[in-house]
């Protein structure tokens, strides 16, 4: 059987991964992007300087080729479903017995007059990034639209390289949607404090062009006018499918997949990115474009194929991201805008750049989500809690058990129980220090029952 | 502060000018006294002032001029001496040289050897400072803009690299070759080895290539970084004579230590500690948001300065061994040899234990066996041997200091592992059969033990691993191959430990849950050329015989993934490689 896989990102990678360690079927994953698999979220550091292309790339080139994983080099222009053969730009064609589909996205672009401008690019592929590297030679200041985690990863980009940058966020205030109050308040601080000028509620309205194609300058719907030699266009992404339109493919914004993460027609299926869940999981959005869903969804189509039929579960929530110099963790049922039930411990250390938020059920007192900002959590221990729903004062006593910090670092356990005694007037006690061994005795336990 | 930084790296450069100069510019007059000052044999001095007839008296305006025509001297004194009962051996026309030079000269800047420590060493490190200093003002947090942009840090080409391994490799064979059958075979057997798993891993591939660690154009500030550094290295371990200055110009130090004037030796250790104390507060500012390598960064620098460098001049003054109480065998290689054990036990002692005095030196000979047999398998056994390797090793702490910069540069393919697995095991299969040797040698007072000669041995491992590999490739291709080649390729010690660590640790990394994004970070950073992502990416604990616990991976990563950790808790299950790639999906249960 010949597995065809259009995508070689970390869904599609991962896919044909598993597939080779379930079956011995013959593999292929094509991409009209890069030769090898590489981190998508790992471009910034190429650009910064800290790694080269070829450090972003998880696995030696001859991996592939050993684990007779084909990788072909081809943009795939139509997908003929009847006769299960895919049809590439250069005329060439490629038959298949099952397809996966695995073609990421594309990022925004809203009709501003403009924005296919030269020097006008969002960040999301390879050649995004050699377009960003062509641009900033001489570059005296970029514009970047939008206000989430590309945008300010194209923001730190150019500020490692001493290039100005302002930053339009639509929003009163950073990423506001999703992250709480005080947290987005402490990224703006954050933004700020690295000499960003970031201008909140404030839109694109048009990109100018000098003359010549290429962009010179913006004007905000406040009127004002930007002279700027790049643009990046970071408003969210959308499914990258608009060679699959008008097929008998069933598309809603994404390709529609049921939770085993098949197309409506027989043999094709859908992951990652591109992917549109019909009947997601309370809370969960029917895309979701990060890399651990994508990772996820890879894994479980393989089981699927191979005859394992397993439903697509992406468990309790949880995603990670970087801000400048804060790191930030999330596991966990936590909201921009809670309801009545949620109840916050939110603590705060002084310097402004580290914070931690336990969310509870006031009703219930279980616990639901962690928030955390330049302050390590163990995934497992935290998703152990959510997902067994421990009281909120079990989980305050063994706080400790959590942390993921290195070594010799400060200990906030203390400062957050105060809190919690504080507001509730429940006196709490860590049961522990902070032990490795303790951990996976309390994840063992918990795995036993 | 772009102002600042560059006051600073002028100030460096012009410290470093007067440094370099100031090694060959002096004048040098060789006069009779000085001959019989310096030369106690007899009929050397006597031969020496006859053979100098020409140049006695003469003034030399710079140390190679006066080195050739004292070269020359000796030369001809060895073909006169040659055959009689006191002809001049190479090692005594060393010592000749190097006394000769250092005395028949004032010193650097002449005599001004005050000024010269202060233009040059004070200064540099003044410059060196004013450059480190305004990243204060930076906001903390990981600072790697531009490494892979830097002519300084970005490494070399992989024809200029593998030029530098072979005329390396070369210099060995040569030596071999003039030294015994025996030796030259066991070279060529290791190059051997080298080349065969190269080519194998070539073939197993489909001559597709290993990940390369070389950038795309070399970066010339960092060759030229590399060439100094191996230059520094030849010179001191074969031709201290050139620099005498140095030596000149540190005697006040040193006579103030230890009560005895300076050798090569001392300049080295001093130069050790300044540029380690100096890069030592370059990571400090750089990691200042990190404890954990704060806290090692000190003790590093505590053990170089204390024990590597203070205590025992100390001990020199109260006429006691010089001893550094923290080098531990095998990588202090010759603390079994009749030389060493007699400084200890006392002269004549043949390690019965009837001789043994109670003095220091009997303590520190015990100390030494402590060292081996107890404290580096229990602190590894609890730590993992980040104990020693980048928190208390001489080694280990210059590569953390001064290496820092350059420890992207370490190859991560799997064949790099390949080659570290076969040469650093054979090192210490290496050492130990020497220390064998000589061990015998000092109880029995036999030279021979079977085919092989103690003094041989230990002069053909004092010259590969001791000068060429530790010295000359170990630090002098920072630049080139990394600031761990020798602890990854070549340390005997680290190989013992090593193997502790892989089998009988509890120490490891942890990996945070299914957080990886296979960024590389980890990998990229890690000196010791691990693939920490390709553990990280599955879920995989990292137990790995190599890793000296620098914890950069863990302060690299950008999503909270990894962590340096002490517990064989469930070490077994979660170091293994079917671990899921993430945690929540109850359903998918793990291959078997």
């Amino acid at each position: 059987m010949h597995i065809a896989i259009i995508g070689n990102g970390i869904s599609g990678i991962t896919a044909a991964r598993f597939l080779r360690k379930l079956t011995d079927h013959q593999i292929t994953v094509i991409s009209s992007e890069s030769d090898h698999f590489f981190s998508r979220t790992a471009l910034m550091y190429v650009y910064m300087g800290h790694m080269r292309y070829e450090d972003v790339k998880p696995y030696e080139d001859w991996f592939w080729e050993k684990n007779r994983i084909d990788l072909k080099k081809g943009y795939v222009e139509k997908v003929d479903f009847n006769s299960k053969s895919l049809h590439f730009a250069g005329g060439e064609h490629l038959v298949y017995d099952k397809l996966i589909l695995a073609t990421g996205s594309t990022p925004n672009k809203f009709g501003w007059p403009g924005q296919d401008l030269d020097g006008v690019h969002g960040l999301y592929s390879l050649q995004d990034l050699e377009a960003m590297e062509k641009h900033s030679e001489g570059l005296k200041r970029a514009v970047i639209v939008g206000g989430g985690l590309i945008g300010i990863e194209m923001a730190e980009m150019f500020h490692s390289r001493n290039i100005p940058v302002t930053f339009l966020v639509r929003e009163d205030s950073y990423w506001g949607a999703v992250l709480p109050p005080e947290e987005s308040e402490m990224v703006r601080r954050h933004i700020v404090e690295n000499h960003i000028d970031l201008r909140l509620e404030t839109e694109l309205k048009e990109i100018i062009d000098n003359g010549s194609g290429k962009c010179n300058a913006v004007i905000t719907n406040k009127g004002e006018k930007i002279a700027c030699g790049f643009v990046g266009l970071t408003a969210g992404v959308h499914p990258n499918i608009k060679f699959l339109k008008e097929t008998a493919l069933e598309i809603d914004k994404g390709i529609l997949v049921n939770d085993h993460l098949e197309t409506n027609i027989k043999d094709v299926y859908a992951i990652g990115d591109c992917a549109r869940i019909q009947n997601p999981q309370p809370g969960r959005r029917p895309i979701e474009a990060i890399w651990y869903t994508g990772r996820m969804m890879g894994e479980v189509v393989a089981y699927n194929i191979s005859g394992k039929k397993v439903k697509y579960n992406p468990g309790i929530w949880f995603n990670s991201a970087k801000f400048f110099d804060i790191e930030y963790q999330v596991y966990g049922d936590l909201q921009a805008n809670p309801p009545e039930n949620h109840q916050a411990i939110y603590w705060e250390h002084k310097d402004g750049r580290k914070s931690i938020r336990i969310v509870y059920d006031k009703n219930t007192s279980t616990i639901l989500g962690f928030n955390l900002m330049g302050v390590r959590y163990r995934h497992e221990v935290c998703e152990q809690w959510v997902h067994e729903k421990a009281n909120i004062e079990t989980v305050l006593r063994d706080l400790s058990l959590a942390n993921f910090d290195p070594e010799f670092y400060n200990e906030y356990e203390q400062d957050v129980l105060a809190i919690y005694e504080k507001q509730s007037g429940q006196k709490v006690r860590l049961n522990h220090k902070r032990s490795l061994t303790k951990t996976i005795q309390f994840l063992r336990k918990k795995l036993s029952v | 502060m772009r102002q600042i930084k560059l006051v600073g790296i002028a100030i460096f450069l012009f410290a470093l000018g007067v440094f370099l100069l100031s090694s060959f510019m002096s004048q040098h007059t060789l006069t009779a006294d000085l001959i019989t000052d310096q030369i106690n044999n007899n009929t050397h001095q006597k031969t020496l002032i006859t053979n100098a007839k020409e140049i006695l008296g003469k003034t030399y305006t710079t140390n190679v001029s006066f080195v050739a025509a004292l070269k020359e001297v000796l030369a001809t004194s060895k073909a006169g001496l040659a055959g009689t009962d006191s002809k001049l051996e190479d090692w005594q026309i060393n010592n000749y040289l190097f006394a000769l030079t250092k005395y028949s000269s004032p010193g650097p800047l002449n005599g001004r050897s005050g000024l010269a420590f202060f233009l040059s060493l004070i200064l540099g490190s003044i410059g060196a400072l004013i450059y480190f200093l305004p990243d204060l003002k930076l906001i903390p947090g990981i600072k790697n803009n531009g490494i892979y942009h830097s002519s300084a840090t970005r490494g070399i080409s992989k024809g200029i690299r593998w030029f530098m391994l072979v005329v390396t490799l070369l210099v060995v064979l040569f030596y071999a070759i003039t030294q015994s059958m025996l030796l030259t075979i066991g070279v060529i057997a290791v190059c051997a080895i080298i080349g065969f798993s190269i080519y194998k891993s070539e073939q197993s591939h489909n001559n597709v290539a290993a990940r390369s660690a070389a950038p795309l154009k070399t970066g010339l500030i960092g060759l030229v970084t590399g060439i100094f550094l191996i230059s520094f290295y030849v010179l001191l371990y074969f031709h201290p004579y050139y620099i005498t200055n140095w030596v000149k110009m540190l005697d006040p130090v040193s006579e103030a230590l230890s009560g005895y004037p300076a050798s090569h030796w001392f300049v080295y250790g001093f130069l050790y500690c300044v540029v380690m104390t100096v890069m030592g507060i370059r990571m400090l500012i750089k990691y200042r948001h990190n404890k954990y390598q704060l806290i090692r960064t000190v003790s590093v620098i505590f053990f170089q300065l204390a024990f590597a460098f203070i205590i025992p001049e100390i001990l020199v003054r109260f006429e006691q061994p010089y001893m550094d109480l923290k080098n531990i065998w095998p990588l202090d290689y010759d603390f079994f040899t009749k030389d060493e054990m007699n400084k200890m036990l006392g002269q004549g002692s043949n390690f019965a234990i009837a001789s043994w005095s109670t003095s220091v030196g009997t303590i520190m000979f015990i100390w030494g066996i402590v060292l081996v047999l107890v404290v580096v398998p229990l602190l590894t056994y609890f730590f993992g041997k980040r104990w020693y390797c980048s928190w208390v090793c001489g080694c280990g702490g210059l590569a953390e200091t001064l290496g820092d910069p350059y420890r992207q540069l370490s190859d991560k393919s799997l064949r790099a592992w390949k080659i570290e697995r076969y040469v650093i095991h054979g090192v210490m299969v290496f050492a130990i059969v020497m220390t064998g040797v000589v061990l015998y040698q000092s109880i029995t007072g036999n030279d021979q033990l079977l085919f092989l000669n103690a003094y041989s041995v230990k002069g053909w491992y004092g010259f590969m691993i001791g000068a060429m590999f530790s010295g000359v490739v170990g630090t002098g291709f920072y630049p080139i191959m990394g600031n761990r080649v020798w602890c990854r390729f070549g340390c005997p010690l680290t190989a013992m430990m090593g193997l502790i660590q892989k089998y009988k640790s509890r120490f490891r990394i942890t990996v945070n849950g299914g957080q990886c994004i296979s960024c590389g970070n980890c990998s990229t950073y890690c000196e010791m050329g691990i693939d920490v992502r390709s553990y990280a990416q599955r879920g995989q604990d990292v137990v790995r015989a190599s890793c000296v616990g620098c914890g950069v991976c863990s302060a690299v990563c950008p999503r909270g993934v990894l962590k340096l950790e002490n517990s064989s808790a469930d070490v077994a299950e979660r170091t293994s490689q079917l671990r899921t790639i993430h945690i929540s999906e109850n359903e998918v249960t793990l291959l078997s």
